[in-house]
């Protein structure tokens, strides 16, 4: 029987959240590693019921599990991620060059096709591989030995590789994003990388076009489609339809074009969601209204999507991993909030409801699509 | 046997109760005793020292006999009372720090 499996991590835990086809009625399991913040779980496309979750704490560090049934048990896996040769500088937040240093694992990204690799996407900003389903990390040094990477310099959450992309059409086609430097592509598998920024504008850093140093927030691929890419920047949502090579913006008639999270949905390629965050001093929604915007035509023009969500008093935030869609038809769309709350829509955002209103502020949101 | 006491979160982490028993070969040390907690319990490893420096985490502190030993030496002798198992060593997160 198909049905869908979020996985969601929370400041204080992971929580497993089930359903049949229907998507109307949902089992809440958690929670997991109760008291640990999870940044994030993610399922394995070659082998379902093999989850990776990170889980860390500010007093213990961080900590890989791995579940091979699903979510229902787990073991811990490596939690050993060394920078190779002897890490550099990058920007500190005083502008003063500050030794790299790692604090915690942002993004697992399961290779789509072998079970027993994984990626994973740390602060301060680097990708590390393992071929091992976790027990061992490499970092792939690439990256972080890009010509830029001295310049890099945090966002308000830290120097973070947040998202990792895989081609499904080109093995060896990867693109990551790190906050704050941009979106960097790689066409050997993550041996070498090349800046991809060229398009973005950010008014935060002295030359606003420049080549690094812009604070993207999330980018999302749909697999039919993986040259085009759509970014939730700091400021502005941005498409590119090369690659990454080149980017416009598509903010369109957004309420505001700040942001974390965007995705894409699963049956159509050009309809895209967003959720407008008032600013970035203000970590809320605008005007206490809970509104995914829709865009049916890949950017630009945009719909507001509100049947099931808050329309007054509501000032949550809703992190840059924290929404997924799932792969039935019509395709789910899931998000969770600072609030505790778990938002799914069964049709494609026509319609929204909250299938549990009170976990500790989501981090991340990953569904399952379960054959 | 010694005996540490594990903070709540590193007694799930474990699959522990609050009390771990622990044989130490040779001089009771932190860095015997948590060589041989991590041993035991690999899932530990990291959380409480950094792996390969085996430098304390910045919020964890290790007390015994209400003395603070966090700054103590990693090869300094533990108190005698911890080493004979009369008394635990304790393994305490900080009451500050880490996020809300």
């Amino acid at each position: 029987m198909s049905g869908v499996r979020l996985l969601v991590g929370t400041r204080k835990g992971a929580f497993i959240i089930t359903s049949d086809g229907s998507r109307k009625k949902w089992d809440v399991a958690g929670p997991h590693f109760a008291g640990w913040e999870i940044y994030h779980l993610k399922g394995t496309p070659a082998d379902p019921d093999r989850i990776y979750a990170s889980q860390s704490s500010g007093w213990f560090g961080q900590v890989l599990q791995r579940s091979n049934d699903g979510g229902k048990t787990w073991e811990t896996a490596g939690n050993q991620f060394i920078y190779e040769g002897t890490p550099g500088t990058h920007v500190w937040y005083d502008g003063s060059p500050h030794p790299w240093e790692f604090k915690r694992v942002w993004h697992l990204e399961p290779s789509p096709r072998d079970p027993d690799t994984v990626y994973a996407g740390v602060e301060d900003a680097a990708l590390f591989e393992s071929k091992d389903a976790g027990q061992t990390w490499a970092e792939l040094p690439g990256l972080r030995n890009y010509p830029t990477a001295s310049t890099w310099a945090p966002g308000a959450g830290g120097l973070c590789l947040h998202t990792i992309l895989m081609d499904p059409t080109n093995h060896d086609r990867m693109y990551i994003a790190i906050s704050a430097a941009g979106v960097f592509r790689s066409d050997d598998g993550g041996k070498t990388w090349q800046q991809r920024n060229f398009g973005l504008r950010s008014d935060h850093i002295p030359d606003p076009d420049a080549e690094s140093g812009h604070c993207v927030h999330r980018i999302a691929m749909h697999p039919s489609r993986p040259n085009v890419l759509f970014m939730q920047k700091h400021w502005d949502v941005m498409r590119t339809d090369d690659c990454a090579d080149s980017w416009r913006e598509i903010s369109g008639n957004l309420p505001t074009d700040f942001g974390f999270v965007i995705d894409v949905n699963a049956n159509e390629p050009d309809t895209v969601y967003v959720i407008p965050i008032t600013s970035d001093s203000h970590h809320f929604v605008p005007d206490g209204k809970l509104r995914v915007y829709r865009s049916k035509t890949g950017g630009d023009d945009w719909e507001a999507l509100t049947k099931g969500l808050p329309q007054k008093d509501c000032y949550v935030n809703v992190l840059r991993d924290a929404m997924d869609v799932d792969s039935m038809d019509p395709s789910g769309i899931y998000f969770g909030t600072s609030g505790g709350q778990v938002y799914a829509s069964p049709d494609g955002g026509d319609s929204w409801t909250a299938i549990v209103r009170d976990l500790p502020a989501v981090l991340s949101v990953e569904v399952q699509t379960l054959a | 046997m010694i005996q540490v006491v594990l903070p709540r979160n590193l007694q799930i982490l474990a699959g522990v109760g609050r009390v771990v028993e622990l044989e130490v070969s040779g001089p009771a040390t932190q860095r015997s005793v948590l060589d041989a907690l991590e041993a035991s319990h690999p899932a530990l490893l990291g959380t409480m020292r950094d792996a390969v420096t085996k430098k304390r985490r910045p919020m964890v502190r290790f007390f015994a006999c209400e003395e603070d030993l966090s700054d103590e030496p990693l090869d300094a002798p533990l108190p005698d009372e911890v080493a004979s198992g009369k008394e635990p060593l304790l393994i305490i997160g900080a009451i500050a720090g880490g996020r809300r």
